[in-house]
């Protein structure tokens, strides 16, 4: 624990402070090779998923007999599926699709995590009994299964695995701000706050709710990853997106029966998926890395 | 210690009545009639009678709920809508598959993952280092189903070693084990590196060595046990994902198991073993914590006094 970005650069008792402190957070984010890479990665397939329809006009779902199955070629670099549709343009147009699942599941995960990780933290008593007594029972099944669980009462499709697979994240995003809530709510600062006779809701919005951004956020990142994850599980066991829409883990689920005829059918999405994934866990890691300063010494 | 266990034990009382809860409503709150929907589309008028009669679904909530936790305890789990078997009938011999599966990945993991953890703390930033911690990332970032398929390609399609699913022998069990242990594997290896390499930097293994303990010995005797609390910690947190990745990779390799039991059911809409599959799923996963946690006392003397 040698340099403390924190404290170097710290204007006291300002906003110079934070800003001081990202700042020094993001040039170590870009001394790290491998969270760099992992930015470029996602950066990569966000920038394909968003120019896909500018290279190929047609639509990644039109199907084409004639060319069903066809092994990679210069033509069609990752070959086609059984319905002769190019596979690497349905990955590029199912990346929207994984990347916007993810996304949308880890903003409801927060948006619900969040507040109320705040309060069971800030205000303790009953309403943090109950609150952890909650997450408790929703820590008690396994993520994925609660994901699936969820599923299998609200049916299928793009909206309900959002829901499903945000769901599932809710209770670690409580734990994880409560147990920063806790540690910062006996801070001097904090009580300083109080003593002035400044709102419960002022306090943690303006004086705590910075101060736990850094776990929520790295969380919030390697959970983008296990949200593609889930989602494709999901699509992949046929409860999760429908076909046609060329969602990775429906992709592989219909490679699944063609491993002897044309295995890169199933090669290919399942690769598209790591990269993505492997990305966010890279930079997850860089930006903890980066970001706490309680990890200074890594 | 005794003290400890009966505390750790008394506080899953209130988990295992939110997880009933829980299930209790999953049900209710499916749209339109619970009787209709437990009984299945296909049902007969008087079939449906007789579940919502079962269900007690013309009482109130708390009676319902009531008899609901009642028939768990007798285990009685309903009918399954599918096969008209017991739930707990249908279950039972898939649980056995799944425990099998399950155990034999996390040895798997712990086999493999405890010394390539030891190997690259010991020799930190070599090429060996590099590799271990290269692949538990690449672990962590793979799709178990995906991993699985191309297992398959590999073992099964070009080299036809190993059976592409089904059951019957171990032979049958390799490809899924390796594939649901990969992700454990991974972190198993990364938490014991660093937790080794904390430990390696500690004054007693300083004093043990300027003692001329030879350094096998050092690793084994002193760093070892007490990096197992980290390790122990992993296997309880990730064995969730074990369980819900044993769902993808049963169907994956069409192994027998709960989970495939899980997804089927789901497919053809049928409640009750969902509903019990779902339960079981979640007992287990109490369980292991339960054990992991008495493990945790019994390497870790401060545990019990907290």
């Amino acid at each position: 624990m040698t340099d403390h970005p924190a404290k170097t650069a710290a204007a006291p008792e300002s906003t110079g402070q934070e800003y001081g402190h990202w700042r020094i957070g993001l040039a170590k984010l870009l001394r790290n090779k491998a969270a760099c890479f992992g930015a470029v990665v996602i950066l990569i397939f966000i920038l394909a998923s968003f120019l896909a329809p500018v290279f190929y006009a047609k639509d990644p779902n039109a199907q084409d007999i004639r060319h069903a199955l066809e092994p990679p070629s210069l033509q069609r670099p990752l070959g086609t599926d059984e319905l002769g549709r190019s596979i690497l343009m349905r990955i590029i147009y199912g990346g929207r699709i994984s990347l916007a699942i993810s996304i949308s599941a880890v903003v409801l995960a927060l948006l619900v995590g969040v507040p109320f990780g705040l309060i069971s933290g800030y205000f303790g008593g009953k309403i943090d009994f109950i609150i952890q007594r909650v997450t408790d029972v929703m820590l008690s099944f396994p993520p994925f299964l609660l994901a699936l669980a969820l599923v299998s009462v609200l049916g299928v499709g793009l909206k309900n695995t959002i829901i499903s697979v945000g769901i599932a994240g809710i209770p670690h995003t409580i734990r994880i701000t409560r147990g920063c809530v806790l540690s910062i709510r006996e801070q001097v600062y904090v009580e300083a706050a109080r003593a002035v006779g400044t709102r419960d809701g002022v306090i943690l919005f303006r004086h705590i709710l910075p101060n736990v951004m850094v776990p929520i956020i790295v969380n919030a990142t390697l959970f983008l990853g296990m949200a593609i994850i889930f989602a494709a599980g999901l699509g992949f066991l046929g409860v999760g997106v429908q076909p046609p829409a060329p969602e990775w883990g429906t992709m592989l689920g219909a490679g699944r029966s063609l491993l002897f005829a044309a295995p890169h059918v199933a090669t290919f999405p399942g690769i598209a998926i790591f990269l993505v994934v492997l990305g966010f866990n890279l930079l997850g890691d860089g930006l903890r890395d980066a970001l706490d300063p309680r990890l200074g010494y890594e | 210690m005794f003290q400890y266990i009966i505390r750790r034990l008394i506080s899953t009382i209130p988990v295992l009545f939110g997880i009933s809860l829980m299930l209790f409503f999953l049900l209710r709150a499916l749209p339109g009639d619970p009787a209709q929907v437990i009984a299945g589309e296909l049902a007969t008028e008087k079939e449906v009678e007789l579940i919502r009669n079962q269900l007690g679904l013309d009482r109130p909530v708390y009676v319902q709920y009531a008899k609901f936790l009642v028939r768990i305890v007798q285990f009685d789990l309903g009918t399954s809508t599918r096969t008209q078997y017991p739930v707990t009938k249908e279950i039972a011999p898939r649980l056995l598959n799944t425990v099998i599966l399950a155990l034999a990945a996390t040895v798997l993991a712990c086999l493999l993952g405890i010394p390539a953890g030891i190997i690259a703390a010991v020799k930190p930033y070599t090429t060996i280092d590099m590799v271990v911690t290269a692949m538990a990332l690449f672990g962590m970032s793979m799709p178990a189903f995906w991993l699985g398929l191309m297992l398959i390609i590999i073992f099964s399609v070009k080299l036809k070693l190993l059976p592409v699913g089904g059951s019957g022998g171990a032979v049958y069990l390799i490809l899924p084990a390796i594939t649901l242990a990969a992700y454990l594997l991974a972190s198993i290896a990364r938490n014991t590196r660093s937790a080794m390499m904390e430990v390696l930097a500690q004054d007693y293994i300083t004093t043990a060595r300027s003692k001329g303990v030879r350094e096998r010995m050092v690793i084994i005797r002193h760093a070892l046990k007490n990096s197992f609390i980290p390790v122990i910690t992993v296997i309880g947190l990730q064995f969730g994902s074990l369980l819900g990745g044993t769902v993808l990779t049963e169907t994956v390799f069409a192994w027998p198991g709960l989970g495939r039991l899980l997804v089927s059911s789901i497919l053809a809409r049928d409640y009750p073993v969902i509903q019990g599959a779902i339960l079981i799923f979640a007992l287990l996963f109490v369980l292991t914590n339960l054990i992991v946690d008495m493990l945790y006392a019994y390497f870790d003397p401060r545990v019990r006094y907290d």
